[in-house]
C-alpha cells in the first residue's frame, strides 16, 4: 500500500509539472501555426519590409515595429541598467541592515504595480514633460524607454544583488585582508567574480522590457513609422499586437500572430543567453 | 632571548552583541617571533586574530574595548589607516581564498594597488614571495594560470606568498593547514621558521602538536580567556594551569 502511494505522488506531481510545460508547447504550436503561412504567403522581404498598412493596401512590413522595439529597449537598458547596478552595490555593501529592509520590500513592491499604472503615470507625468521642454508630442521612444527603465530596476536589482550576496564570504575577506579599501576590493574583486550573475541580470532585464506592453502602449504613441529621433514616436512589436488584435481579420490577424512569432524568438534568444551565461562559471 | 616588543595587547574585551567573545586579555608578542595561539573551537582565538588587523569590525555585530598597541601605537584609534594597517599586519585564512584571477596577479595585486607599476619590479617581487613560502618551484612554469587551477595546498602557500608581497611586519595566520595534507603542512611549516627572521608570526595552530612543532612562544586560551602563556617548552613540558595540562595531554577538548 505505502509503495503505491510512493508511486502514485510521483505520477501526480510529474502530470501537474507535465502541465505547465504542455502549455508552453500549445502556446508555441498555436502561434507557429497561426503566423507561419502569412509570411510563406508574403515573404520574407515584405514581411520585413518598411510598410504596415494592414487594412488600406495590404501591407504587413514589420520592420518599423523592429525598430521601435530595439530603439526603446536600449534605451530602456542605457537609463535602467546603471541605476539599477548601482543600487544592488549599494544594498550588497554599503547599505546598513536597517536601510536594506526598507529599499528591499519597495523594490519588490515595484515589481508588483501593474504595468497598467506606470503606463498611465508616464502618460500624465513624463509625457507631458518632454513636450514641454524638449517639443515634439511627448508620446516618444524617450517617455518609453524612461517607463521601462523604472519597470526593468526590480529585475536588474535583485538578480545582481543576490549573484553578489553569493559570492564566498573569503574573497572579499581575503581582498580586505591585503589592504584593498572596501571600494577597490568591489571594482576588482567582487563585481569580476559577479559578472556572469550580473549579466544574466542585465539580460533578463532587457528581456522584460523587449515584452512589456500595456506601459508602452500609452505613452509611445504608436506611429507604424521609422522614427527620426527619440522625441518620435514608435510602435513595438508587442503594442502593434496589443492594439490591433481586436479588430484583425484574415491575413491581417495572421500577420499579427507572425509579428508574435518574431517576439518570441527574440525573448528566447534573451533567455536562453542568461542562462547560458549563469551556467558558466569562471 | 630579549627581543623588542611588537604587539601589546592591554585589557582586551571582544564582545559580540551582547555575547562576550574574549575577557581581558593581557598578551606581549615579540618580534620575530613565532606565537601560536592554541585552545579548543570556540575560544575566541580567530577573534583575537582578527582584532589584530581590525577584521574582526566586518561583523557590524561586533565591538571592541580595551587596546592592542603595535610598536606602541593604539591600533584603534581614530587616525589610523586601517588599510594601511591591514598591510603592515597581513593575514592568511583558514580556507585559501586565491582571488579569481591569475597566480601572477594574485600576487602583484597588493603591490599594484600601492603603486608598484615596473614589470620588472613585479616580477622580482613575485619571484621572491613565491621562494618565501616554497611555492616557486610548483608554478615557476604557469604564473599566468588561473589560482583556482592549484591545488589546496599549493592555494595556501599561494596566500602566504600573496601577504608576503605586501612587506607585512606581522602575519596572522588562522589554522591554515586545516585542511591540508601532512606534506603541504610540512612545507609551510618549514617556511613560517624560515619567515619568522623577517616576521613576527601569530599562528593559530590546527593542533596541538603543531604548536609544539614551530613555536618560540605558546599561548593557551579558552572559552575567550588567556589560561596561560609562556616559551613552547616550559609550557609543554611543565604547564602552570590542571586545564593546560589537560588540554595538552588531551584529557579534554
Amino acid at each position: 500500500m505505502r509503495k503505491f502511494k510512493e508511486k502514485l505522488s510521483g505520477r501526480v506531481f510529474f502530470a501537474l509539472a507535465f502541465s505547465s510545460i504542455s502549455a508552453l508547447a500549445l502556446i508555441t504550436v498555436f502561434i507557429l501555426i497561426k503566423g507561419l503561412p502569412i509570411i510563406g504567403k508574403i515573404g520574407l522581404s515584405e514581411f520585413f519590409g518598411m510598410t504596415w498598412a494592414p487594412v488600406s493596401q495590404n501591407k504587413f512590413g514589420i520592420f518599423p515595429m523592429i525598430v521601435g522595439t530595439v530603439s526603446v529597449t536600449l534605451g530602456a537598458a542605457l537609463i535602467g541598467v546603471p541605476i539599477g547596478i548601482c543600487c544592488s552595490i549599494f544594498l550588497a555593501e554599503y547599505a546598513p541592515a536597517a536601510v536594506r529592509n526598507i529599499f528591499r520590500p519597495a523594490i519588490q513592491l515595484l515589481a508588483g504595480i501593474p504595468s497598467v499604472v506606470y503606463g498611465f503615470w508616464g502618460l500624465i507625468f513624463i509625457v507631458p514633460l518632454i513636450r514641454e521642454y524638449l517639443g515634439g508630442p511627448g508620446l516618444s521612444i524617450l517617455a518609453g524607454a524612461i517607463i521601462l527603465a523604472i519597470m526593468i530596476l526590480p529585475t536588474v536589482i535583485s538578480i545582481s544583488e543576490v549573484s553578489l550576496l553569493s559570492l564566498p564570504r573569503q574573497y572579499k575577506e581575503g581582498a580586505l585582508a591585503l589592504g584593498m579599501t572596501h571600494w577597490q576590493t568591489i571594482k576588482s574583486v567582487l563585481l569580476p567574480s559577479a559578472k556572469s550573475g550580473i549579466v544574466a541580470a542585465v539580460i533578463l532585464g532587457i528581456g522584460r522590457a523587449v515584452g512589456e506592453t500595456m506601459a508602452v502602449i500609452l505613452v509611445l504613441g504608436n506611429a507604424p513609422a521609422l522614427p527620426a529621433s527619440l522625441k518620435d514616436s514608435v510602435r513595438t512589436l508587442t503594442t502593434n499586437i496589443g492594439i490591433e488584435m481586436g479588430y484583425a481579420s484574415g491575413d491581417h490577424q495572421e500577420a499579427l500572430f507572425a509579428t508574435g512569432i518574431v517576439l518570441f524568438i527574440i525573448i528566447m534568444i534573451l533567455n536562453s543567453t542568461a542562462q547560458y551565461v549563469t551556467r558558466k562559471k569562471h | 632571548m630579549n627581543k623588542p616588543i611588537k604587539i601589546v595587547i592591554n585589557n582586551f574585551d571582544y564582545y559580540y552583541n551582547k555575547k562576550q567573545a574574549l575577557y581581558k586579555l593581557n598578551l606581549e608578542i615579540q618580534a620575530n617571533e613565532i606565537l601560536s595561539v592554541f585552545g579548543p573551537a570556540n575560544s575566541g582565538i580567530t577573534t583575537l586574530l582578527r582584532s589584530l588587523n581590525r577584521l574582526a569590525e566586518l561583523n557590524p555585530e561586533g565591538r571592541a574595548e580595551g587596546e592592542i598597541l603595535l610598536d606602541g601605537k593604539s591600533i584603534y584609534d581614530e587616525d589610523v589607516n586601517v588599510t594601511e594597517l591591514r598591510r603592515r599586519v597581513g593575514m592568511v585564512f583558514d580556507v585559501p581564498t586565491p582571488l579569481p584571477m591569475t597566480i601572477f596577479d594574485n600576487i602583484v595585486y597588493g603591490p599594484r594597488l600601492s603603486g608598484v607599476k615596473n614589470k620588472k619590479d613585479l616580477t622580482a617581487i613575485v619571484e621572491e614571495s613565491l621562494w618565501q613560502a616554497a611555492l616557486w618551484d610548483d608554478v615557476k612554469d604557469r604564473l599566468g594560470m588561473p589560482a583556482m587551477s592549484l591545488s589546496g595546498g599549493q592555494q595556501q602557500r599561494l596566500c602566504i606568498a600573496r601577504v608576503l608581497a605586501l612587506k607585512p611586519e606581522v602575519i596572522l595566520l588562522d589554522r591554515p593547514c586545516s585542511g591540508l595534507d601532512p606534506i603541504s603542512t610540512a612545507k609551510i611549516e618549514e617556511s613560517l621558521i624560515q619567515l619568522k627572521e623577517k616576521f613576527t608570526i601569530v599562528i593559530a595552530p590546527h593542533n596541538v602538536q603543531q604548536a609544539g612543532r614551530i613555536s618560540d612562544r605558546v599561548a593557551f586560551m579558552l572559552m575567550g580567556k588567556l589560561i596561560e602563556e609562556g616559551p613552547n617548552e616550559e609550557v609543554f613540558a611543565n604547564p602552570k594551569d590542571q586545564r593546560t595540562s589537560d588540554y595538552i595531554t588531551g584529557r579534554f577538548g
